[in-house]
């Protein structure tokens, strides 16, 4: 028990010397989700505010092929770009400081799993719902996400044994994963009247959401409502507005 | 000898996806059923085992939720036999680097392949296959780097890149001469040239790496089922 305890305390203070930079953006939940990672892990890091409007050099150089945030920097080690990445990572240098991944193999290959899911499918899937104008598409979408909500709600009852978060006790990977969206899903809910997660049909989903979002970690990482509804106007900016659509304010 | 008849693959010959997976089964010595799927007429396990995505490779563990996505069922062998012949590195800086790789090679590198096959005209494949030449001289360099000085990007034996990226060499030799142009070659990328033949030739690898006639059935199901698309009248 004292070796483990010593263990965590080296660790730490490892965390804090730890010289990390993070280059995000506001309103990105991808990155969001590392800032996530780097809060649990104790780690201190720089935050760099990028302008995607307007891309940097630092973006430019660091992440060339892609041009994307999160982009990490330890020390002077090579940056590192894409979240899961960046989470694996941050998981396997202080893997005795609140372990994000289930230590379960299966359980580590179902929570890969579903991030997966959430990055090529759900994600695109509420992105296009923002911003397509079809309407028939815009249905089809609807469906998608609420079908896609229902397997999120089965896969949290398998993971969550019962516990408040994906992660069990305390928060992990998946809570991490999916809980960077809550602004969007709760914006969604205001802008389109349409609830990605919703009491009747996904109870624990929404209890989930509910712990996520009044737990001390959450409230330093995600990003205020101010913050999101400028985001969502931006995006929505890119199109002219529709008549029958509400104008944020 | 990882012995483990509960161990099940769903996938099928030509899919290098599948032939990934089997070069870590094959390299950790973990036997296992392989179940040869059609993906012309999808079998009920199979949608029934990835209902999301419903493609191969799907991993099958005694009782187990199914897995589904090569490179998740890569991670999870490594971790249920971490000692018999490790896949990914040890470092987690290299590790973080080797995902990286892995993630250009199948959303940026692979996709050109199949883009080649759907587009119609000469131009447009002209300009496609720059792109799968510009790709390889990325992966000479990381090569070079990865491997440093040694046979394999995993080092003195096959790693995770050896895997991730030798699943593709059937339908690299397939496409380059289908479509008359080398994407590797002694010129531009030697390194990855010498690379290859080691791949072909690797004890553990050398038989899941699909031939010539396995290829141009599934090319052919391809184009039927999933045609070129129309040329744009000029």
């Amino acid at each position: 028990m004292h070796q483990l305890l010593n263990h965590c305390l080296i660790q730490i203070s490892m965390a804090k010397k730890c010289e990390m930079k993070l280059l995000g953006s506001v309103g990105s939940p991808f990155v969001t989700r590392v800032k996530f990672a780097l809060k649990l892990k104790s780690i201190d890091y720089e935050y760099i505010q990028e302008d995607l409007a307007n891309k940097s050099e630092l973006l430019l150089t660091s992440n060339p092929g892609l041009q994307k945030v999160p982009v990490l920097f330890h020390a002077n080690k090579q940056p590192m770009s894409e979240s899961l990445i960046i989470i694996e990572y941050l998981d396997e240098i202080l893997p005795d400081v609140h372990p994000i991944l289930p230590s379960n193999p299966s359980d580590r290959a179902q929570s890969r799993f579903l991030a997966y899911y959430i990055d090529t499918l759900y994600c695109p899937w509420m992105k296009e719902f923002m911003l397509t104008r079809e309407s028939e598409r815009k249905e089809e979408l609807k469906r998608l996400i609420i079908e896609g909500s229902m397997m999120l709600e089965e896969a949290f009852v398998k993971l969550s044994k019962g516990k408040a978060f994906f992660g069990g006790d305390e928060i992990g990977f998946l809570d991490i994963v999916v809980g960077c969206f809550l602004g969007w899903i709760k914006f969604f809910g205001i802008i389109f009247g349409f609830n990605v997660i919703d009491e009747t049909r996904n109870p624990r989903l929404a209890q989930w959401g509910k712990s996520l979002w009044s737990h001390e970690a959450t409230r330093s990482v995600i990003p205020s409502d101010e913050i999101h509804m400028n985001f969502f106007k931006m995006l929505l900016g890119f199109l002219p507005p529709m008549p029958d659509m509400p104008i944020p304010a | 000898m990882a012995k483990n008849s509960e161990i099940k693959l769903i996938g099928t010959a030509a899919s290098p996806f599948v032939n990934r997976v089997q070069f870590v089964l094959h390299l950790k010595s973990i036997e296992y059923e392989f179940i040869d799927e059609n993906l012309a007429s999808k079998s009920e396990l199979l949608l029934k085992s990835n209902p999301v995505y419903k493609k191969v490779p799907v991993l099958l563990h005694a009782n187990k939720p199914p897995i589904p996505e090569s490179l998740i069922i890569i991670e999870y062998l490594d971790e249920i036999y971490p000692d018999i012949h490790p896949i990914l590195p040890s470092d987690p800086l290299v590790r973080a680097d080797n995902r990286f790789w892995a993630n250009f090679i199948d959303n940026k590198f692979f996709p050109l392949f199949e883009e080649l096959r759907r587009t119609p005209e000469k131009e447009g494949k002209e300009a496609i296959k720059k792109q799968l030449i510009e790709g390889s001289k990325l992966l000479e360099e990381a090569f070079v780097k990865f491997s440093n000085g040694k046979a394999y990007f995993g080092g003195d034996d096959v790693g995770y890149l050896d895997v991730v990226l030798g699943c593709f060499l059937g339908w690299t030799k397939f496409v380059e001469k289908h479509n008359e142009f080398k994407i590797i070659d002694e010129v531009r990328t030697p390194k990855l040239l010498e690379w290859t033949k080691r791949i072909w030739s690797h004890e553990a690898l050398k038989d899941a790496i699909p031939r010539n006639e396995t290829l141009m059935d599934f090319y052919m199901m391809l184009q039927i089922n999933r045609p070129p698309r129309k040329a744009t009248s000029s």
